[in-house]
C-alpha cells in the first residue's frame, strides 16, 4: 500500500508535483490570511465546468495516437457560428442554447473531416500543424464575422463600422442558463449546478463511448497501429472520427463556456484558447499518448483551481496582477515538460 | 521541362508575387512610399528572418524559440536605456553610450545581450534535443513560456526584487516597467537611448527615399558571414546533423553538441537581430515587441521559398520583399477593395498563420509520400 502510494507520487513527476505544492502552499495563505474560501471554491467550480469540456476535448485525439489537439481554435469557431446563428433567430434560455449547440454541430462535423484528412496526410507533426491550422482558422475567421451577413442589432456595431462585435452580450439570449440551473449556496459558495452536470454528461458520455467498439477501436488504432490493421480496424476512420469528436466537442466547449461567462469573443478571442485546456489535461496526467477522463477531471479542477485562487490570494501579499503570468508559466511549462517527455511514456 | 520544375519548385515565391502585384495595383499605393517602405522593413527585418537559417540546415526545422533571442537583446535594450537615462551627465560610462549618438550604447547593448542569448540559447537546445521529432511545437511553446518569465522579471521583479528608481520607464506604482519605453532620440538634445543609432550613422537621400546604409551592410555582412561559415568544418558538421543523424552520430559527429552549438548560433543573431529592429522601430513595447518575432519571420522566410528542410539566405531576402510588400499594402488594399482596411489587416494575418500552416502541411505531406 505504502509502496503504491509512493510510487503514485514519485511518478506524478516534478511539474506536477510543484503545482500540487504551490497550490497547497496558496490555500495555506488564504487560510492565514483569513481570506474566505468558499466564495473561492464556488469561482473555481464554475471555472471548471466552463473549462472542462474543451478540456475534453484533447481525449479522443491522443487516444487515437494523433497527439494534442491544439488545432482547437478551428472547433471553437464553428461552435461560434452556431452560437451566433441562435442568436440571430433570437433563440432564448435553454431552447436558445440548446440550438447554439446544435447548429455548431454540422460545421465542427464538416470543419472536422477536413482537419481530419489533414492531418492524415502530415503523420508525425500533427501537433505543429494543428496549431497553425487553429490560428488560421481564426484569422480567416475574423475575415469572415466582418463580411457574414449577420443583422441582429445586439450583434452588430451600433454606430460606425460593419461586421460583428468583438464581443457579444449573451444576456438577452443564453447567458447563463446552465450556471443558473438548479444553483445553490451554501456557506457563500454558489454551485453551478446545471453547468457541473452538463460538464459530468459529458464525461460520461466520452468514457462509455470508449467503452463501445468504435471506441476501443479508437484506442487499438493509437496504442498499435499494425496490430490494429490486422485485428481489422479502419485506423484511418478511427482517427477521422477521433479528431471530428475532438472537433466537436470544442464547438459545444465554447458555447459552454459562452453562456457562463456571458460574451461571446469573436475575432482573435479564440486565438490561444488551445494551450490552456491542453495543459490542463497534462496537469491531469495525460502524456502525448495516453489520456483518461480522470486525467480530464481531476487536470481541470487542479489548473482552474490555482488559477481562480491565484489573484485574490497573492493580492493578499502583493500588489500587481500575477495571475496572468502565472498562467503563461504553468501552462506553458507544463506542455513543453511533456513534450520533452517522449511519445511513448510521457510523464508518467 | 526546366521551366515547369523552376515554376513547381518555386511556386510559394511566384504564388506570392503574383498576390503581392495584384495588391498593390489593387491598392492604387503611391510607389515611392512603397519603395522607401519595403527598403526599410529589408534593413529592419532580414537581420532576424537570417537567424533562422543555421537551424533549417541543422536539421531542427523553424526556431521559434528566437523569441529568447529577442528577448535577450530586450533585456540589452531596457539596461542601456536605464543608464543613459539616470547616470550623471559627468560620467565617463554615459560619454561612451553616447558616442556617436548612440551607437556606443548600440554597441554595449550588442555585447550585453550576447551572453544572455548564449546561455538561453543552450537551454533551448537542451531542451530541443530532448524533443527530437517535435522540436518546432516544443520551439513554439517554449517561446510562450520565456515570454511568462519574461513578465515575472519585468513587470513583477523590476521595483520589488530588481532595485530600479527611474521613473521614465518603471509604472507609476514603482513596480514593474512601462508598457512602451521611448527610445528615440530627438534632433538637438541629448542622446538618452539607442533609437536610430545605426540609421543615422549613414541615413543617404536618393531622391524622395532615404536609405539606412548601416543595417543593410551589416545584413550584407551576415549574409557573407553564414555563406563562409556554412563551409567552415562546423558549418559542415551542422549540414551533416540535418541531413541524417544518425549517419552523422556514425560518422562522429557530436550530433547533440552540434545541434546545440546551431541554436545559440540562431539566439544571438535574434539577440542582435531584435537590437536592429528596435533601433529603426525607435519604442521599446516592453511586453509586446517580442512576441511575434518568431511568427513574422517565419513567415518572411516561408514566403521565400524556404521550407522546413532548406533555407538559403536568397529565401530570406526575398521573403522579406515580399511579405513586407503584403504587409504594407493589404491594409490599404482591403480599403480600397472593400471599403473596409480592417479586412486587409485580418488577411495579413491569415497570410502570415496560413502560409505557416500550409508550409507545415505540404512539407509534412511530401516527406510521407517520399518514405
Amino acid at each position: 500500500m505504502w509502496n503504491k502510494f509512493k510510487d503514485y507520487i514519485l511518478g506524478l513527476g516534478i511539474p506536477r508535483l510543484t503545482i500540487i505544492g504551490f497550490l497547497a502552499i496558496l490555500f495555506a495563505i488564504a487560510f492565514v490570511t483569513g481570506l474566505a474560501i468558499p466564495p473561492l471554491i464556488g469561482d473555481s467550480l464554475r471555472r471548471v465546468g466552463m473549462a472542462g469540456i474543451m478540456v475534453l476535448a484533447m481525449l479522443p485525439t491522443v487516444r487515437a495516437g494523433i497527439g494534442l489537439n491544439f488545432g482547437l481554435p478551428l472547433g471553437i469557431v464553428s461552435g461560434l457560428v452556431g452560437a451566433l446563428i441562435s442568436m440571430q433567430l433570437d433563440f432564448t434560455g435553454f431552447f436558445g442554447f440548446f440550438m447554439a449547440v446544435m447548429f455548431g454541430i454540422p460545421f465542427s462535423v464538416l470543419s472536422g473531416i477536413g482537419y481530419a484528412w489533414l492531418l492524415s496526410k502530415v503523420r508525425g507533426q500533427e501537433m505543429m500543424v494543428g496549431t497553425y491550422v487553429g490560428f488560421s482558422s481564426v484569422a480567416f475567421m475574423s475575415i469572415l464575422w466582418l463580411v457574414l451577413p449577420f443583422n441582429h442589432p445586439e450583434m452588430i456595431w451600433a454606430i460606425g463600422g460593419s461586421g460583428l462585435r468583438s464581443q457579444l452580450s449573451l444576456g438577452n439570449h443564453f447567458g447563463q442558463v446552465l450556471n443558473n440551473f438548479l444553483s445553490f449556496e451554501i456557506a457563500r459558495m454558489v454551485v453551478p449546478t446545471g453547468l457541473l452536470l452538463f460538464f459530468a454528461l459529458f464525461c460520461v458520455i466520452i468514457y462509455f463511448f470508449f467503452r463501445t467498439k468504435i471506441g476501443l477501436a479508437i484506442d487499438a488504432t493509437g496504442q498499435n497501429e499494425s496490430y490494429a490493421i490486422t485485428s481489422g480496424v479502419n485506423t484511418k476512420r478511427m482517427r477521422t472520427i477521433a479528431v471530428v469528436i475532438s472537433n466537436v466537442l470544442g464547438g459545444i466547449g465554447i458555447v459552454a463556456y459562452a453562456q457562463s461567462y456571458g460574451f461571446l469573443q469573436l475575432y482573435t478571442g479564440p486565438m490561444f484558447m488551445a494551450f490552456p485546456a491542453v495543459a490542463a489535461i497534462l496537469i491531469g496526467g495525460a502524456s502525448l499518448s495516453k489520456a483518461s477522463v480522470t486525467n480530464v477531471v481531476v487536470g481541470t479542477l487542479l489548473f482552474q483551481t490555482l488559477l481562480t485562487i491565484s489573484l485574490p490570494v497573492t493580492a493578499q501579499v502583493f500588489t500587481g496582477d500575477i495571475t496572468e503570468i502565472a498562467r503563461l508559466i504553468i501552462a506553458n511549462g507544463m506542455i513543453v515538460y511533456a513534450l520533452t517527455r517522449g511519445a511513448g511514456k510521457g510523464g508518467r | 521541362m526546366r521551366t515547369r520544375d523552376l515554376l513547381k519548385n518555386n511556386a510559394v515565391p511566384i504564388v506570392f508575387a503574383g498576390l503581392s502585384i495584384f495588391l498593390v495595383v489593387a491598392s492604387r499605393m503611391d510607389p515611392v512610399f512603397l519603395l522607401q517602405e519595403v527598403i526599410t522593413r529589408l534593413s529592419r527585418n532580414s537581420f532576424l528572418v537570417l537567424a533562422l537559417i543555421i537551424p533549417v540546415i541543422a536539421g531542427l526545422g523553424l526556431n521559434f524559440a528566437i523569441v529568447l533571442g529577442a528577448m535577450s537583446g530586450q533585456a540589452a535594450v531596457i539596461m542601456i536605456t536605464h543608464w543613459m537615462t539616470t547616470l550623471s551627465a559627468e560620467s565617463t560610462m554615459l560619454a561612451i553610450f553616447r558616442w556617436q549618438g548612440g551607437l556606443g550604447g548600440f554597441l554595449f547593448a550588442t555585447i550585453i545581450s550576447t551572453p544572455i542569448a548564449l546561455v538561453l540559447g543552450w537551454l533551448v537546445g537542451k531542451t530541443l534535443n530532448a524533443a527530437k521529432g517535435r522540436e518546432m511545437i516544443t520551439a513554439l511553446m517554449l517561446g510562450f513560456f520565456a515570454n511568462g518569465i519574461y513578465q515575472l522579471i519585468f513587470l513583477i521583479g523590476i521595483g520589488t526584487v530588481i532595485p530600479m528608481a527611474n521613473p521614465r520607464m518603471v509604472l507609476p506604482g514603482g513596480v514593474g516597467l512601462r508598457i512602451t519605453i521611448d527610445l528615440f532620440n530627438p534632433v538637438g538634445r541629448p542622446v538618452r537611448s539607442i533609437g536610430a543609432a545605426l540609421n543615422n550613422l549613414i541615413l543617404p537621400q536618393i531622391g524622395l527615399i532615404r536609405i539606412p546604409v548601416v543595417p543593410l551592410i551589416i545584413v550584407a555582412c551576415l549574409c557573407f558571414f553564414i555563406y563562409f561559415f556554412m563551409r567552415t568544418k562546423l558549418g559542415q558538421q551542422i549540414r551533416a546533423t540535418g541531413q541524417d543523424m544518425y549517419v552523422a552520430e556514425i560518422a562522429g559527429i557530436k550530433v547533440n553538441r552540434i545541434r546545440v552549438i546551431a541554436v545559440m548560433f540562431s539566439t544571438v543573431m535574434a539577440a542582435w537581430g531584435q537590437l536592429i529592429w528596435l533601433q529603426d522601430i525607435g519604442t521599446l513595447n516592453t511586453y509586446a515587441s517580442h512576441e511575434q518575432v518568431g511568427m513574422f519571420a517565419i513567415a518572411a522566410l516561408l514566403v521565400g521559398g524556404a521550407n522546413v528542410k532548406r533555407a538559403t539566405i536568397w529565401h530570406a531576402l526575398l521573403g522579406v520583399v515580399l511579405f513586407h510588400t503584403l504587409f504594407v499594402v493589404s491594409p490599404v488594399a482591403g480599403q480600397r477593395l472593400f471599403g473596409q482596411s480592417q479586412i486587409g489587416e485580418y488577411f495579413r494575418a491569415f497570410i502570415a498563420y496560413g502560409v505557416i500552416a500550409l508550409s507545415l502541411a505540404l512539407h509534412a505531406w511530401k516527406q510521407r509520400k517520399s518514405k
